[in-house]
């Protein structure tokens, strides 16, 4: 198992309530997750925006420690890990994340960027890691020597993918990463994701709030709502009979490509 | 000419550079939905711009006609032109958040222009912005005039900025990507406000989108950009089944559908962009780089 989540709680300060003396009140954000993510799995985590699927994915990752509750990665509880045992892990769980203009070093070139993780984890022989990941996410290998602003969306996505994965890690995190995308651009960064994690073996949960989108890739879904997971089941189950009602309805919400749809 | 706004021929480029529209023709009727739909670059909103006179001071209109209402606007002063635009037309936004000035109160931000530009007396533009405030189901006006921008959630920020786009009764709306910035239950109770708030009105609507799904909710006809070039004007329904060009059929491909999993999410096709970027390049040695 990848991962096992058992009544994982997590809250943080409201610092918008925050009296001038004391401390702030705090707002639960997730309130008792419990579900699993087997070795080669690829699990979609929907829902609204609010529902802390993104607090999620970032207390999967220990980038937020848990209030409560338990996160085994691959037999290891890192739950309470503190930062100088987790530094050895974080190779093996990477992230991608939602906005690649904001998440790459505009001051950097792809290759340093694509680079930088990797010498942090005392790889041997970066550049002919960086040209390696560069062919895996089909950039040509002289966007080593560009700057992110010279790129398309798509393609300044694909960095952040090549970045993750140069570091060969068993798990990666994909948050919202394609909701800023064309449809084209779109299609390609998801077949690309989806052949990746088939050629090198990876566990992917990939969060998002389109469901169409979560459909074409994952084989497991979890739904979630204000912080509580309200359905979990195996994708062509929750597609054909969606139990919760608040799964129904995020379903009727999408907007499908039909004009005889009935939608409103 | 029919409809309420006719734009014939505009191209807009770069001062001292390249074209960013070639040759855009459409028509916009009154009570009637026109979408603009194509990927990112593609010039959507820069024909939205060009109508409301608000183009980066960095683009040029190079040639055509915009009429408004059987009025060519570029045939006026830029100031008789802003006072028309002005008091005809008004935008909805994409993003709630940064259109709304984080400073001040609701209110007053609905107001202003009623008031500065349009001459209404004060008590006049604040019952009126009441009064559209509760038409687009925001619960106690009241208070929420007098609340900051910060303390509302995205939806309700659209909420109050399609009330602001209204409170004039414009005959011509534009609507940048209304809904991009919100999940999609958000997505659904505003685009059914926007439809609603439209057919009560009786206003025209531009509606710049990159979802196709979308199109197919709220629009009655729409045109395809690739490159700043129309490359498929067409009613909604023939459009979805039956697109014309390779390139409206490979983005249609490219849209992924949960009803379909295995048969969407197609990119689209080396040979397609070829046929459009033939089509671009056959256009500029026409007409030149104008």
């Amino acid at each position: 198992m990848m991962y096992q989540i058992r009544d994982l709680h997590l809250s943080l300060p409201d610092m918008t309530r925050k009296p001038l003396l004391g401390p702030a009140p705090r707002i639960n954000i997730l309130n008792g997750l419990s579900f699993d993510v087997p070795q080669g799995a690829v699990l979609g985590i929907v829902g609204g925006s609010g529902s802390g699927k993104s607090t999620l994915g970032r207390a999967m990752l220990r980038l937020l420690e848990p209030t409560s509750g338990s996160i085994t990665f691959d037999g290891i509880d890192i739950t309470h890990q503190r930062e100088a045992e987790l530094r050895s892990m974080r190779r093996r769980f990477q992230m991608i994340f939602q906005d690649p203009m904001s998440s790459l070093n505009p001051r950097r070139r792809v290759g340093g960027i694509i680079a930088g993780p990797l010498k942090l984890h005392g790889f041997d022989n970066p550049r002919a890691r960086v040209d390696e990941a560069l062919d895996m996410v089909g950039l040509p290998r002289s966007f080593a020597s560009r700057y992110p602003h010279e790129l398309s969306g798509g393609q300044r996505q694909r960095v952040g993918i090549a970045r993750a994965i140069a570091l060969r890690p068993d798990f990666i995190l994909a948050d919202e990463i394609v909701s800023g995308l064309d449809v084209s651009s779109q299609a390609q960064v998801l077949n690309l994701l989806e052949e990746l994690v088939r050629e090198l073996g990876l566990t992917l949960a990939f969060i998002s709030h389109d469901l169409s989108v979560i459909r074409r890739l994952c084989s497991r879904i979890v739904v979630l709502h204000q912080g509580k997971i309200v359905e979990e089941a195996e994708t062509a189950a929750l597609f054909d009979a969606p139990q919760a009602e608040y799964t129904r309805e995020l379903m009727r919400a999408i907007p499908l490509p039909d004009p005889d749809q009935v939608w409103i | 000419m029919s409809g309420y706004l006719n734009i014939r021929n505009l191209s807009v480029s770069l001062r001292g550079g390249g074209p960013i529209l070639r040759s855009v023709t459409l028509d916009v009727a009154a009570g009637q939905v026109h979408g603009l739909v194509g990927e990112s670059g593609a010039g959507k909103s820069m024909i939205g711009k060009a109508v409301l006179g608000t183009l980066p001071r960095a683009l040029q209109i190079t040639a055509g006609e915009i009429w408004l209402d059987g009025q060519d606007l570029l045939k006026l002063s830029p100031g008789q032109r802003r006072h028309r635009i002005g008091a005809t037309t008004a935008l909805i936004p994409q993003d709630p958040l940064t259109a709304l000035n984080p400073s001040r109160r609701i209110g007053p931000q609905i107001t202003r222009r009623l008031v500065d530009i349009l001459g209404w007396t004060k008590a006049a533009a604040e019952a009126r912005a009441l009064e559209l405030l509760a038409e687009v189901d925001i619960p106690d006006p009241r208070r929420v005039m007098r609340t900051y921008p910060h303390e509302l959630s995205g939806g309700m920020r659209q909420r109050i900025l399609i009330a602001s786009a209204f409170a004039a009764e414009p005959k011509l709306i534009i609507a940048d990507e209304p809904t991009t910035a919100l999940d999609v239950t958000v997505q659904k109770q505003i685009l059914r406000l926007i439809a609603e708030m439209q057919a009560r009105h009786g206003t025209a609507l531009l509606f710049v989108t990159h979802d196709l799904g979308v199109v197919s909710k709220v629009c009655d006809s729409l045109s395809v950009l690739y490159a700043g070039k129309i490359v498929e004007n067409a009613r909604m329904r023939r459009f979805f089944m039956h697109p014309i060009h390779p390139y409206s059929a490979a983005l249609l491909a490219a849209t992924p559908t949960y009803t379909n999993p295995q048969g969407s999410l197609m990119p689209v096709p080396e040979s397609v962009i070829e046929t459009v970027e033939q089509e671009v390049t056959a256009h500029d040695r026409r007409w030149g780089r104008r």
